[in-house]
């Protein structure tokens, strides 16, 4: 199963993940895919010093998969986080 | 309505001053997280699924025009343009930028308004009948009293670290509104044989996992002791209730824990020592508060019986709205008209900034500029012109306002669920949904009459399941959304929790699941029962074959 490092960013408190340059980027496409236990405890080394340095809030290793193409974590709850809101209001609708 | 005097005012502005600095801190690195967040909950802020989310308080529901306009304004400049209100009679913005959070309770302040103690283990909003103060089956307006509890209770030291979070409700009618029973404390206004009026006090009531109906600590207080009464019970649980386990801190425990006439002995016991001092409320201050709340000059109009009948003859759908959505006033030739955030499909409690700018425009023109929230995530306005009934509703009609569903199977309370809230097991506001379009002819509404509907997207209950006439509950099991049915919950004077009616149901089979609880009922009421008094006479196992089939269906377990 492979992993993605999910979080908050800190000023604006929106969803990003981990890149694979060590930035955080606000697409899931564009998020570092960890295949094996190395990547994965690299990854949330990587994580750790982020929310350290303060750029990020609550980092989290979750699994995801693909499907033609189309990255989406397993869990729903972070397959919301991911998307957005299932339902729409105002600027979202 | 209140308004902030020069120590409220002052307070506000140190507060943003303090926060501010906070959050700078915070943002520079040399606060962590773990030193940030009681700040930032203090302060109303949350950080959600997706973003930071700002709770403000609308104490006791009580709103201008002016403050719905500045909403409307924070929404469009610094949310995605819309905002969502709560069952605590509150509003949330659920996309904030922590680095623009002090600039908004800036603002806030400037309309009177702030997020002190929306979050937190303290007093949170204080809440209320929603009709105080022109409900014609009213004893006395209770938002005096609520405004002296927001007084004592706001900042107040010895309370900012109870074991857990602690929620007044308070009524001044015998038909209860506001919940009193499922609140940490309830206070309901009754009259004795002379006339007198004084507090009964109910303790320990709540829903969350441990959901209780709060039981009567004391019958009959005089209202100016009410302050001193409640500090002794404040007093007594922030010294005996837990904080080795979240889930055990609430007052509800430990009133069952030692049993209510232990915890009345310690109470009194604390009580006596001082309820003649300096929280007595006297008379000057009675009359100081209660000044901001004298009812508006109204004008000497006549009831409009005859006038209204016609309309309503002519046009089903004002007919409907004015069934379901309109209420006695106090005052001949007035009315009170809710406003219904439930149109079907809608969103339950969301409003759009400019929909907040058409309500605060009709406020202003049809209720004397003011309104109110209510725990039903819906709006009133409490001082309109029988005369002007038709044309505010013609209006509403176009905001998208006037379902005729007050209090109907679709008038959903439903918590943001997983959509928004990083505690929630499921989504809410889907089912929400699906049922308000599934509901959404007129004439099926009103042959159903009074059904509440309460979804929650999980065991913490801020959707108030326990206490719907129909509760939802969202679980998740083995990764999927089920959704549990629990049936006979009230919240009003005969309060009552649901009972489990059997497993959980996939989403898209809830509606239908709900239309054969309903179809049920309808074959079993007796000439006006309410859904609520046929399930008390007749029990769960109609409605339980009703769906279930008469042998429980094992293809969904949950």
């Amino acid at each position: 199963m492979s992993h993605m490092v999910i979080a908050n960013r800190l000023h604006d408190g929106l969803v990003v993940f981990l890149a694979a340059d060590g930035s955080w980027v606000d697409s899931i496409a564009r998020g570092w895919l960890a295949e094996d236990e190395p990547d994965r405890t690299r990854a949330l080394q990587r994580s750790m010093e982020a929310q350290y340095a303060n750029q990020v809030i609550g980092p989290d290793l979750i699994e995801v998969t693909e499907q033609h193409g189309v990255r989406m974590p397993v869990s729903i709850r972070e397959a919301i986080r991911a998307a957005g809101p299932t339902v729409q209001t105002g600027r979202n609708a | 309505m209140y308004r902030y005097d020069e120590f409220d005012q002052q307070l506000i502005s140190e507060r943003v001053a303090q926060f501010r600095r906070q959050v700078q801190r915070r943002l520079d690195g040399e606060l962590t997280e773990d030193q940030f967040k009681p700040l930032r909950l203090m302060n109303g802020l949350y950080l959600q699924l997706h973003a930071y989310m700002l709770r403000v308080n609308v104490p006791y529901g009580c709103l201008s025009a002016k403050q719905l306009r500045k909403l409307a304004d924070i929404a469009r400049r610094y949310d995605k343009d819309f905002g969502h209100f709560t069952t605590r009679q509150n509003i949330q913005f659920n996309w904030i930028k922590l680095e623009d959070t002090a600039d908004i309770l800036a603002e806030l302040g400037e309309v009177e308004m702030n997020t002190i103690q929306s979050s937190g283990n303290c007093v949170r909003n204080i809440t209320a009948d929603p009709l105080a103060g022109r409900a014609a089956d009213e004893i006395q307006d209770p938002r005096v009293w609520c405004e002296l509890l927001r007084q004592y209770s706001i900042l107040n030291p010895e309370f900012s670290y109870l074991p857990r979070k602690f929620k007044f409700a308070v009524t001044g009618s015998p038909n209860d509104r506001a919940a009193v029973a499922v609140h940490d404390i309830g206070l309901r206004l009754h009259l004795n044989a002379r006339g007198d009026r004084g507090f009964e006090v109910i303790v320990g009531g709540g829903q969350g996992r441990t959901p209780v109906i709060g039981k009567t600590i004391r019958e009959w207080i005089e209202p100016e002791h009410v302050i001193s009464y409640v500090e002794a019970i404040l007093r007594v649980y922030n010294i005996y209730g837990r904080r080795d386990n979240i889930y055990k801190a609430r007052i509800k425990i430990l009133v069952n824990a030692l049993g209510i006439e232990r915890f009345r002995e310690l109470v009194d016991a604390e009580w006596e020592n001082i309820r003649d001092g300096q929280l007595k409320v006297s008379n000057e201050e009675l009359a100081r508060i209660d000044a901001y709340f004298k009812p508006p000059a109204y004008e000497s109009l006549p009831d409009l019986d005859d006038e209204l009948a016609s309309l309503r003859r002519v046009d089903p759908d004002f007919d409907a709205w004015m069934t379901s959505n309109v209420a006695a006033h106090k005052v001949p030739g007035y009315a009170i008209v809710s406003l219904s955030l439930k149109a079907p499909g809608r969103v339950p409690g969301d409003m759009t900034a400019t929909t907040m700018d058409g309500v605060a425009d009709l406020a202003d023109a049809y209720s004397l500029g003011e309104l109110r929230v209510t725990h039903r995530q819906n709006l009133v306005f409490v001082d309109v012109k029988q005369e002007d009934l038709h044309t505010l509703w013609e209006q509403l009609t176009e905001l998208d306002l006037a379902a005729a569903n007050i209090g109907r199977v679709s008038d959903i309370i439903a918590c943001p669920g997983l959509d928004y809230c990083s505690l929630a097991n499921a989504r809410s506001i889907p089912v929400a949904q699906d049922i308000g379009r599934h509901f959404a002819a007129a004439e099926k509404l009103q042959e159903v009459g009074e059904l509440t509907i309460n979804i929650s997207g999980c065991m913490n209950a801020c959707g108030h399941h326990h206490v719907g006439n129909i509760g939802i509950l969202g679980v998740d099991k083995r990764g999927k959304e089920f959704f549990q049915l629990t049936l006979g919950g009230s919240s009003d004077q005969n309060a009552s929790l649901g009972d489990r009616l059997g497993p959980g149901l996939p989403q898209a089979e809830v509606p239908q699941a709900i239309e054969k609880i309903v179809d049920a009922y309808i074959n079993k009421r007796q000439d006006d029962e309410r859904f609520l008094d046929t399930y008390r006479r007749v029990g769960i196992e109609p409605f339980k074959q009703a769906v279930y089939g008469p042998v429980n269906s094992k293809k969904q377990v949950a």
